[in-house]
C-alpha cells in the first residue's frame, strides 16, 4: 500500500465511521431521561394507538365533563381527528365539535363547505387520531409567556396559572398543535393537564378511563416497567411535527404520513 | 446646579420606588424560578395545588360495582363489558349524594358512536357489528329492544 492509498483509505473509513451517527441521529426517549440530570421519579408520557381508536369520541366527552370546559361551547381539550384517503390520493379530514358526540356519519365535516360524501368502495385508508397537549419536553407555549403563568412541573406536565394569566395569547400562538384555547368562563388561556388531579392521586386522565378500546394509555418514562414505556423503547412510534424540536411527549401507533 | 434640574430626577426615582412597593405587595412570595428554570419554571408554586385539588368526576366503575353488582354482574359478561359505566351514565362525582340520579344517555345517537357503519380498512371501527340508522327501525331508542348490559341476551 502505497502512501496515496493509505490517507485515501483513512479517509474513507473516519468518514464512514462519523457520518452514519450524524445523519441518522433522530429523537431517543431515553435521551430526555439521561440529558436532564435531573432526579424527578416521574416523568408523564401518553400513548395513543391509532389501530384501536374507532372514533367513538367518549375521550372528548369525557374531558369536557372531568375537566369543567363548556359542554356545548366549540372548545376541547382533547379531540379526535377522522382521516379519510381515498383512491384519488386525496384526504379528507374532519373532527366536527372535536368528535365529542363521535362519528355518526361517513360524510366529512367540511365547516361553512357542508358536507362531502365518500363512497365506500373509493376508500384507501380511514382511521382516527385522538390529541391532547404533547406535554413537549421543550413547549415553545411556555417560552413565550410573559408574565410566568405558564410553567412546566418537573415531572413534564405543562399547566396555566388561571389567576396569573393576562390573557394575551402568546401561548395559543406559539403551540404548533394548536391544543391551547381560551376557556369560555375564565377567559385565560386552557390546555390539557394531563387531568394532572388524577395522575397525582394514582388515577389515570378521564379520557384513559373513558376509552373502552385502549387506544389511549398514559405512563412514566422514567420506570422501565411501565407497560407505556417499554411500548414506546421497543416498539415503532412516531411523534407530530418533530421537525420543530419541541419534543412531544405523546407516542403514537400507527402514525400516517398525511397526519399533521 | 439648579434644583429645578434635579425636580425630575426625583420624580423618577420616587415613581421607580413606588412600582418597587407595589410589586413587593402584589407578586406572591411563592413566585420565582421553579426546578425547571427561568425558561421553563418561572411561575407561582401554588398554582401546582390548584390543579392537584380539582374535582374528579369521573370515579371509574369500581365504583359503581358494589351497589350496582347486578347490573354490573351482567355487564361483565358480554361484549359490552369493555365500556365503563359512566361513558353512557354520565360521571358519577359524589354519586348518591351529589347528584342523587345519574343523566342516562339512551339516545341512537349514544349506540351510533360504535355501531354506524365505518368500514375504515386501517381502523378497528370496520371490526364492529353495525346498522343503516335510516334503515334499522328509525326513530326508535335502541333500549327499548336491546339490552345495553347485555346486547347478546336477545331482543327484549
Amino acid at each position: 500500500m502505497n502512501r496515496r492509498d493509505f490517507l485515501k483509505n483513512t479517509a474513507r473509513v473516519i468518514g464512514g465511521i462519523t457520518l452514519p451517527l450524524t445523519a441518522f441521529k433522530i429523537i431517543n426517549p431515553r435521551e430526555l431521561l439521561a440529558s436532564t440530570g435531573d432526579t424527578e421519579k416521574v416523568r408523564w408520557v401518553f400513548l395513543v394507538d391509532t389501530y384501536k381508536c374507532v372514533g367513538c369520541g367518549m375521550c372528548v366527552r369525557a374531558c369536557k365533563l372531568e375537566n369543567e370546559i363548556p359542554y356545548d361551547a366549540k372548545v376541547t381539550r382533547t379531540w379526535v381527528e377522522r382521516y379519510v384517503i381515498t383512491k384519488d390520493g386525496k384526504t379528507h379530514a374532519d373532527s366536527p365539535m372535536g368528535a365529542r358526540d363521535g362519528f355518526t356519519t361517513s360524510k366529512i365535516d367540511l365547516g361553512i363547505d357542508g358536507y362531502e360524501e365518500i363512497k365506500n368502495q373509493d376508500i384507501d385508508k380511514g382511521f382516527f387520531v385522538p390529541k391532547l397537549c404533547n406535554q413537549c419536553a421543550n413547549p415553545p407555549c411556555v417560552q413565550v409567556c410573559p408574565v410566568g403563568a405558564t410553567f412546566q412541573v418537573p415531572d413534564g406536565v405543562v399547566l396555566v396559572d388561571r389567576t396569573w394569566c393576562i390573557g394575551c395569547g402568546y401561548c395559543i400562538m406559539a403551540c404548533p398543535y394548536g391544543v391551547r384555547f381560551f376557556h369560555p368562563v375564565y377567559h385565560t388561556a386552557e390546555k390539557c393537564t394531563f387531568c394532572y388531579h388524577r395522575i397525582t392521586k394514582g388515577m389515570k386522565t378521564a379520557c384513559v378511563d373513558a376509552c373502552p378500546f385502549g387506544a389511549r394509555q398514559i405512563g412514566n418514562l422514567k420506570d422501565p416497567n411501565d407497560p407505556v414505556t417499554k411500548v414506546i423503547m421497543t416498539e415503532r412510534v412516531g411523534i407530530l411535527k418533530e421537525e420543530y424540536g419541541t419534543k412531544p411527549q405523546v407516542y403514537y401507533l400507527g402514525l400516517d404520513r398525511e397526519v399533521k | 446646579m439648579k434644583s429645578h434640574v434635579y425636580r425630575p430626577l426625583w420624580v423618577t426615582l420616587g415613581l421607580i420606588a413606588i412600582i418597587l412597593i407595589a410589586r413587593f405587595f402584589y407578586v406572591p412570595k411563592d413566585f420565582g424560578i421553579g426546578e425547571r428554570g427561568y425558561m421553563y419554571g418561572w411561575h407561582r408554586k401554588g398554582d401546582v395545588e390548584f390543579w392537584k385539588n380539582f374535582k374528579v368526576k369521573y370515579r371509574g366503575s369500581a365504583y359503581c360495582k358494589d351497589c350496582h353488582s347486578e347490573n354490573y354482574a351482567k355487564l361483565m359478561q358480554s361484549p359490552h363489558a369493555i365500556i365503563p359505566c359512566e361513558d353512557c351514565h354520565s360521571p358519577a362525582i359524589d354519586h348518591p349524594e351529589n347528584p342523587p340520579k345519574l343523566q342516562i344517555q339512551k339516545g341512537r345517537e349514544l349506540c351510533l358512536r360504535c355501531h354506524y357503519p365505518l368500514p375504515y380498512p386501517t381502523s378497528g371501527r370496520a371490526n364492529i357489528p353495525s346498522i343503516d340508522p335510516d334503515k334499522h327501525n328509525p326513530g326508535i331508542e335502541c333500549v327499548s329492544c336491546h339490552n345495553p348490559h347485555n346486547p347478546l341476551e336477545g331482543l327484549k
